[in-house]
């Protein structure tokens, strides 16, 4: 089984926003809820890069090591998911999480959050695959078709890639040497424990 | 010369611009060999930006000003905190604080009323006063359980009852903590509010400590209506509790107040005082249960024994006494019909 890992190559990222959009369509996400987000450093200055981040599906997930009722777990591929039936809406993930990927239906208080909702690597959730259930709480579960997920799929400067980490860091290792230039790899050192050396 | 003058100002001025401005983050444009800027140069990567500051902001579309932060790795270091720091400290400040009122108690067991009980009653608590005492405990029991739930419950019981059972027990738990935490604040102002007068610190205290504070049977510690003890308790509390309501807000109303350092600052704050909150008022119960004889009637009915008080609260005592002699005497003359 390959790790899977997301990549942003900011170099080519053009804040078109089609990763966020295709997301939700594809996850039929409520309003208030984004999966994955594209920021901006440096608007209008030079160096200005964006980055699209979601759930990096990190190594030793913190998300997952903080979670008071335990309800993550890591797939084989390296995917990390959770529960909705086990979630208690404490929002401890998102205090833990380096890169804002939790996600609540209200950020309400007294607790009253709801269930968290996160990035599954368009891997579903516990339930059996491809089911209305498994679709009703997680979404799409392009995974079991044996696809990737519609973000990198849909990006159209091919600045996000989604895949196995060692085959998609080889793809921008190359594009780095070619070019001559690159920005890194976002966030790989937090969520990986290992960079990109070009 | 005035010229001359105007000249010095504006180079000191524009020095003083420099200074000003030369520690803020230079972000270089750097230029290409035909003197045009180099956009693909000019990126200041990720590494360097975490060293400029713990967290890479940007702009976003989305209205969520949490949506802004790109990346935390603060994340982790609180990850750490809460799964190894305050697992062990938690363990050992509260199974340490049970261990040491075990050995106490093994060792200098029981305190009893050493002259044994007069019989005659002497009230130490008004029924507002127990009323306070028990609206604060009994909601500080009830926050201790649920909070260590939270912290503990998935080592301890969520191997026992199982991931659905222990899921709705926690989620049940987690809104009775955030309510009944109103309960806990309004018990503590009261007992701050008829208290703090006799809790600030006197000359007595002093000696009260030179003489052991009462565990010593040869000698004998003054007091007041509340001993150096109590009220290092009463003003632990006091502190204590101002920072769990304060942090507690802050959780309570995530990000209204603050951002998600100031979030993961709040539940460090909150953690930690709580945890040792836990390991003081597990003593203050043990001293005013099984610790000490006599002691227990004072929240309860609200009397004590006379010879209890003369033990540990003498001063407290003739006071009373005095007030007493003094409403009788009072009550006396008027009674007698006049002749």
């Amino acid at each position: 089984m390959a790790r899977v890992k997301f990549l942003c190559d900011a170099d080519r990222c053009i804040e078109c926003n089609a990763c966020v959009t295709a997301c939700k369509n594809e996850h039929e996400v409520p309003w208030g809820i984004n999966r994955r987000r594209v920021v901006t450093i440096n608007d209008g200055k030079p160096g200005e890069r964006s980055v699209s981040m979601a759930c990096m599906h990190c190594t030793d997930a913190p998300c997952a090591a903080v979670c008071p009722v335990s309800c993550f777990y890591t797939t084989a591929d390296g995917v990390v998911l959770h529960s909705k039936d086990l979630c208690i809406g404490c929002g401890y993930c998102f205090y833990a999480c380096p890169f804002g990927a939790p996600q609540y239906p209200k950020v309400g208080n007294f607790g009253s959050r709801g269930k968290m909702d996160k990035c599954t690597y368009c891997a579903g959730g516990p339930e059996a695959d491809s089911t209305p259930a498994e679709y009703a709480k997680y979404g799409a579960n392009r995974l079991a078709e044996g696809k990737l997920p519609i973000c990198a799929e849909m990006c159209s400067t091919k600045s996000l890639l989604a895949g196995d980490g060692a085959i998609i860091a080889e793809i921008y290792k190359e594009r780095v040497m070619k070019r001559g230039y690159g920005s890194g790899a976002w966030g790989w050192t937090t969520a990986y424990h290992e960079g990109i050396a070009v | 010369m005035r010229t001359y003058l105007a000249h010095i100002r504006s180079i000191i001025l524009a020095l003083a611009i420099l200074t000003v401005m030369a520690p803020m983050p230079v972000l270089a444009q750097q230029l290409g060999p035909d003197g045009a800027p180099n956009p693909t140069a000019s990126v200041v990567p990720e590494q360097k930006l975490l060293q400029q500051s713990p967290r890479i902001e940007g702009r976003i579309d989305i209205p969520n000003e949490r949506a802004r932060v790109l990346l935390q790795p603060a994340g982790r270091q609180w990850d750490y905190f809460h799964e190894i720091t305050l697992h062990w400290l938690g363990a050992i400040v509260i199974v340490g604080m049970i261990a040491a009122l075990a050995a106490a108690y093994l060792i200098i067991g029981r305190l009893r009323i050493s002259k044994g009980r007069s019989g005659r009653k002497v009230l130490r608590f008004s029924s507002f006063e127990r009323f306070s005492h028990w609206l604060t405990a009994a909601s500080f029991v009830v926050l201790g359980l649920t909070g260590l739930n939270i912290t503990f419950g998935k080592i301890v019981l969520l191997p026992i009852i199982g991931p659905e059972a222990f899921s709705s027990m926690s989620e049940a738990a987690k809104y009775v903590h955030n309510y009944i935490s109103a309960a806990f604040v309004i018990g503590l102002m009261l007992i701050v509010a008829l208290w703090i007068k006799d809790n600030l610190p006197q000359k007595v205290d002093i000696e009260w400590i030179k003489q052991g504070g009462g565990f010593i049977k040869s000698k004998h510690a003054p007091s007041g209506r509340f001993n150096a003890g109590e009220k290092l308790v009463f003003w632990f509390a006091l502190g204590a509790g101002a920072a769990v309501i304060i942090s507690g807000c802050l959780l309570i109303f995530p990000f209204y107040v603050t951002d998600i350092a100031g979030m993961q600052i709040a539940q460090v704050v909150h953690a930690v005082i709580a945890v040792l909150f836990i390991a003081v008022i597990i003593a203050h119960i043990y001293l005013g249960t099984l610790g000490m004889e006599g002691a227990f009637e004072a929240m309860a009915t609200g009397e004590v024994d006379l010879n209890w008080a003369k033990e540990h609260h003498d001063l407290w005592l003739e006071e009373q006494l005095a007030k007493e002699r003094l409403a009788a005497r009072s009550g006396q003359s008027s009674a007698v019909p006049a002749e």
